[in-house]
C-alpha cells in the first residue's frame, strides 16, 4: 500500500520516552487509524486492553463502567480486543457525566487517592465533570515535551491568561510551569459569566469584563516577575495585545518569548495575523483540546504552510477520529470534512466515541506525531448556529 | 473569478479565510471575499482618527463635487473590483445573480445611489438646516449672531450592511462628504455596492485611508460595532431590540410600514390602488418602506380581492427578464420557513389569504435552486388577528378592518405611514402620533421618498453634537 507521509518542521524537544515507540514506523495511510500494522496502532490497541481490562475489572473498574458492562450483557474484557472493536460502545453520551454522584467515575483501584474533580463550560444546569487525579499533569508532561525551550525557557515564570475555578486548564498550566522549573501567575476569569454577558447582548458589560481580566493580567505583567511564557486565549491574547500596542509596547517587549493557545477561534487566518501584528516575534503555538479528552498538539506553522493548524492527540491516552457526518463509525478520507470524535483511554478516565461540537478535515500523520491529525477545527455545522464561543 | 481582499484603510489585504459569494439560482461561484477577523478592525481602528484628518484637508465644498464626481462614476465607468474591473452592466449582474433581485431592480437602486451623489448638497442643505457647512467642519461659527458649535462624535461611522436591499446605501453616501471615514462590513451577499462605491470615490479623489472595507461574519460586525463611536446597523426585530437606546448605534430594521385610510375617504378606495399596490410591490417587496398593512374601517375585503387581483399576475420571472417584479429568496429554506409561518397565522378566526383564490399556483414556487414566494394579501377582520403585525422580504401585505378611532392606537411602530385622510381631528392626531417615523398625508405610496428629509433620524444628528462654545480674547 501506498503510504503518505506529510512533513512537519521539528519545533522542539521530543519527550524520549513517550516518542520512541510512536517514530519506529509509520501508519498506513490509506487505511487509517483502524490498521494494526504499525507502532502507532499497535501502541494504541495495547493501551485499549490494558484500559478496557482496569476499568472492567471490579476490582478496579469505575462503578459507571462495571455498571454498563453488567447492563449491557456482554464483557468487554473478552469482546475488546482493540482501538477498533470501541465502536461497541457505540457513541458515548456526555450527558452521563451531569450530576452526581461523581463517585461513580472513581475507579476503585484508585480508591482513597486525593481525587480532583473538573467541569466542563455550560452556562446553565448541571455542569459535566470530570475525575481526575494525575491525568491532568501527565499530559502537560507530554505537551511540554513539545514546547522549544528557546522560546519556553526553562526555569521562567507563566501567566495563565484564561479561565478559573473548577478547570483542568488551569491546573494543568500551573503544572506545567512547575514542570518546567518556573511559577505560574493567574487571573480571575469566570468563563461562564462571559457567555452570560454575550446570551444576553450586554455588549458593555462583557467589554467592561474584559477589561477587568487584561488590567489583571497587565499588572502581572509589569510587578516584576519575570514572566516570559504563557497561556491564553486568542481572543485574550488579541485584547492583551492591542492594549499593551496603546501602552505602546508589545507582547514581546513586556517580556513574553513563548505562547501557547487554543479553541476553534484559532484559525489559520488568525493565527497569521497574531503572528504579523500581534505577537512582534514571540513564539506561539496552537493546541486543541478539552476536559474529556486532554491537549493535542500541533504541528510547526507559519508562513511555510500559510499557517495551517493541524492537531494530534496525544495517542496512545487520546485519539482523535475524523468520522463521516451520517455514520460516526466511518473515517473521512485524507483532507476531507468530518465530525471530531473523541477517545479517552487512561485508567482514571474512560471515554470511547464521543461526538465533539467540532468538525475539521482529517489530517495525515507527520514526522513529529506518526497518527491521524484533524485541521481547520471549527464549531460543527449541525450546532454552529446554536454555539456561543465565549473566552475561547 | 473575482477576488475581493478586505480594505484597511483603502489597502487591500488578502486574507487565508474567503467566502464565496456564489450565484442563487446556479451555485456558481461569482467571486472569492476575504474574510476579516475582529482584532484585525480593532486593530485599524487605533488609526481612525486619520481618516477624518485626511477628509478634513479638503473642504467640505470640494468633497461634495468629489461625491458627484464619484455617482457619476459610479453609474457610468469600469472601476477596479478586487483584482479584476467591473462595468456598470457586470455590476449589475452580479449584484443581482447573489442577491435574487431582477436586474431592473439593481439599475433602479443604482441610480438612486447616484442621485443621492449627485444632488450631495440640497441633501446636507436640508439635513442641516441649511448650516454653513464649513462650520461642521471647523466645529464652531455662528450663524444669525449667535455662536454655534457641532462636534463629530466619532472620526468613522461604521456600517454593518444588508443584502437584501441595495437602496439602503444611500443612508451612508452623505457620511464622506461630512469628512467622517467609512467603515463598511458589506452583507454576505452583496459585497458589491461597498466595494464599487469605494472605489467610486477612490478615482473620484477621496483618500483611500478614508474608507476600510471588512467583510465577514458576525464577529466582524460586532467588532465594528464595538470599534467604531457611530455606526448604522441593518437587521431584524431582534437587532433593533438589542441596540434601542444605544447612543452609538442606529439600527434600522423592519418598517412595518402602513397606509391608513380615514373614514372620510374609504367609500372611494378604488382611486389609491394604485397607491397600494406600488407600495407593496416596489422593489419586490424587499424593503422598510414597502407597505405591510393597509388600514381602513371598512371595505377592506374589497380593498383586499382588488389587490389581490392585480397582485396575483405577478409571476416568479428570471432575473434578466425586464418585466421581474419579483426576488428571489437566495438563502435555502427561507421562502419555505416564512410561508409556513404564514400559513399557520391564517388558522387564526378572521384571518383568510385573498390572494390564495386568484393564484393557479401555490404561495412558494421553485425554479430550480431559487425560491420565490408569490405575492400575498390577507384579510384580518380585526387588528388583534397576530399577522396584522408581520412584515415579511416579499410583497406581503394585511389589509386590516379596524375603527378609525382605534387605528393610531392599534398600528404600532410605523416607519412610513400613508394616511388617506382630510379629517383635520385624525391629521393631529397623525401628526403628534409618536410610533409613526415618517408620515405623508394624502395618497403617496410608502416608497416614495423625499431625499431631502431625514430617515429613521437626522443623520447629522446622529453624528454631531450641538454643544454651547464660547470665546473670550487673550
Amino acid at each position: 500500500m501506498q503510504r503518505v507521509q506529510r512533513r512537519c518542521h521539528e519545533g522542539g524537544r521530543h519527550h524520549a520516552l513517550y516518542y520512541a515507540i510512536m517514530q519506529a514506523s509509520r501508519p498506513d495511510q490509506s487505511r487509517g487509524i483502524g490498521v494494526a500494522t504499525d507502532a502507532p496502532r499497535a501502541a494504541l490497541d495495547r493501551q485499549v486492553r490494558e484500559v478496557i481490562e482496569w476499568h472492567f475489572d471490579p476490582s478496579t473498574g469505575s462503578p459507571f463502567w462495571l455498571d454498563f458492562a453488567k447492563k449491557a450483557g456482554w464483557d468487554p474484557r473478552r469482546e475488546i480486543g482493540g482501538f477498533a472493536d470501541l465502536t461497541r460502545f457505540g457513541q458515548f453520551d456526555d450527558e452521563a457525566l451531569r450530576g452526581g454522584p461523581v463517585e461513580r467515575w472513581i475507579p476503585k483501584g484508585y480508591a482513597g487517592r486525593p481525587v480532583f474533580v473538573f467541569e466542563t463550560g455550560g452556562t446553565t444546569g448541571v455542569p459535566k465533570t470530570r475525575v481526575a487525579f494525575e491525568d491532568f499533569r501527565v499530559d502537560y508532561d507530554i505537551f511540554s515535551a513539545t514546547l522549544p525551550d528557546e522560546f519556553f525557557p526553562r526555569g521562567a515564570n507563566w501567566l495563565m491568561l484564561g479561565p478559573s475555578g473548577p478547570r483542568r486548564l488551569r491546573l494543568s498550566v500551573e503544572h506545567l510551569a512547575q514542570t518546567r522549573g518556573g511559577i505560574c501567575f493567574s487571573v480571575d476569569l469566570d468563563p461562564r459569566w462571559v457567555i452570560k454577558l454575550i446570551k444576553r447582548g450586554w455588549s458593555d458589560h462583557l467589554q467592561a469584563y474584559k477589561d477587568h481580566v487584561i488590567d489583571q493580567a497587565v499588572t502581572i505583567l509589569q510587578a516584576g516577575h519575570d514572566i516570559r511564557c504563557m497561556f491564553a486565549t486568542p481572543k485574550l491574547l488579541e485584547s492583551l495585545a492591542l492594549r499593551l500596542e496603546s501602552m505602546e509596547t508589545t507582547i514581546r517587549k513586556a517580556g513574553i518569548t513563548g505562547i501557547f493557545s487554543g479553541g476553534t477561534e484559532f484559525t489559520p487566518q488568525w493565527n497569521r495575523f497574531a503572528h504579523e501584528e500581534l505577537l512582534d516575534g514571540a513564539y506561539m503555538t496552537p493546541t486543541y483540546g478539552n476536559t474529556l479528552m486532554g491537549l493535542a498538539a500541533s504541528a510547526p506553522s507559519g508562513p511555510h504552510n500559510n499557517y495551517k493548524i493541524a492537531y494530534y492527540a496525544p495517542q496512545p491516552r487520546a485519539a482523535i477520529e475524523v468520522v463521516d457526518f451520517g455514520d460516526p463509525d466511518k473515517l473521512v478520507g485524507y483532507g476531507e470534512t468530518g465530525r471530531v470524535k473523541l477517545t479517552t483511554l487512561t485508567k482514571e478516565f474512560f471515554m470511547p466515541g464521543f461526538l465533539e461540537r467540532d468538525e475539521g478535515e482529517r489530517e495525515p500523520a507527520c514526522d513529529k506525531f506518526p497518527w491521524d491529525g484533524i485541521s481547520g477545527v471549527r464549531p460543527y455545522r449541525g450546532f454552529a448556529a446554536t454555539t456561543t464561543v465565549g473566552v475561547y | 473569478m473575482l477576488s475581493l481582499p478586505v480594505l484597511r484603510w483603502g489597502q487591500p489585504y488578502t486574507s487565508i479565510d474567503v467566502d464565496p459569494v456564489v450565484h442563487f439560482a446556479t451555485g456558481e461561484p461569482i467571486a472569492n471575499v476575504s474574510r476579516a477577523n475582529g482584532g484585525l478592525i480593532q486593530r485599524d481602528m487605533r488609526k481612525a482618527s486619520r481618516a477624518r484628518e485626511v477628509l478634513r484637508e479638503m473642504p467640505i465644498d470640494e468633497l461634495i463635487t468629489r461625491a458627484g464626481r464619484a455617482g457619476e462614476l459610479y453609474m457610468n465607468a469600469t472601476l477596479p473590483m478586487g483584482d479584476g474591473t467591473q462595468s456598470p452592466d457586470g455590476f449589475v449582474r452580479a449584484q443581482s445573480a447573489t442577491t435574487g433581485l431582477p436586474e431592473r431592480m439593481c439599475r433602479a437602486n443604482m441610480k438612486k445611489n447616484a442621485f443621492v451623489l449627485a444632488e450631495m448638497r440640497s441633501i446636507l442643505t436640508s439635513l442641516t438646516r441649511g448650516l454653513a457647512l464649513d462650520i461642521l467642519s471647523s466645529g464652531h461659527g455662528e450663524e444669525r449672531g449667535v455662536p454655534i458649535s457641532f462636534q463629530a462624535q466619532s472620526p468613522v461611522v461604521g456600517l454593518v450592511l444588508p443584502s437584501n436591499s441595495p437602496g439602503v446605501h444611500t443612508l451612508w453616501l452623505p457620511v464622506i462628504p461630512l469628512q467622517i471615514g467609512l467603515v463598511l462590513k458589506p452583507g454576505p451577499q452583496e459585497p458589491w455596492t461597498p466595494y464599487r462605491m469605494a472605489e467610486a470615490f477612490f478615482q473620484a479623489g477621496i483618500p483611500r485611508e478614508a474608507i476600510s472595507v471588512y467583510p465577514g461574519g458576525g464577529d466582524v460586525g460586532a467588532a465594528v460595532l464595538d470599534s467604531c463611536g457611530r455606526n448604522l446597523i441593518f437587521g431584524g426585530t431582534p437587532t433593533v431590540d438589542r441596540y434601542r437606546g444605544n447612543p452609538r448605534v442606529q439600527a434600522h430594521g423592519p418598517g412595518f410600514s402602513k397606509i391608513l385610510v380615514g373614514d372620510d375617504q374609504v367609500d372611494r378606495w378604488e382611486q389609491f390602488l394604485d397607491v397600494m399596490v406600488d407600495s407593496v410591490l416596489l422593489n419586490s417587496g424587499r424593503g422598510c418602506i414597502n407597505c405591510s398593512g393597509i388600514w381602513a374601517s371598512r371595505h377592506t375585503r374589497e380593498i383586499a380581492d382588488a389587490l389581490a387581483r392585480r397582485l396575483a399576475g405577478v409571476r416568479a420571472l428570471p432575473p434578466e427578464d425586464p418585466d421581474a417584479a419579483l426576488a428571489a429568496f437566495t438563502v435555502p429554506g427561507t421562502a419555505d420557513a416564512i410561508s409556513r409561518a404564514i400559513d399557520a397565522d391564517l388558522q387564526a378566526p378572521g384571518v383568510s389569504d385573498v390572494t390564495a383564490r386568484f393564484r393557479d399556483q401555490p404561495r412558494m414556487v421553485k425554479q430550480g435552486n431559487a425560491e420565490y414566494l408569490l405575492p400575498t394579501v390577507v384579510h384580518c377582520e380585526s387588528p388583534e388577528a397576530a399577522i396584522a403585525m408581520k412584515e415579511y422580504m416579499f410583497p406581503f401585505v394585511t389589509v386590516v378592518e379596524c375603527p378609525e378611532k382605534k387605528m393610531l392606537d392599534a398600528i404600532g411602530p410605523t416607519l412610513v405611514c400613508s394616511a388617506i385622510t382630510c379629517d383635520p381631528g385624525f391629521r393631529r392626531g397623525l401628526v403628534d402620533a409618536v410610533h409613526i417615523d415618517r408620515l405623508n398625508l394624502g395618497p403617496v405610496p410608502t416608497t416614495q421618498l423625499n431625499w431631502l428629509q431625514p430617515h429613521e433620524g437626522n443623520l447629522i444628528e446622529f453624528l454631531f453634537r450641538a454643544r454651547a462654545f464660547q470665546t473670550a480674547n487673550l
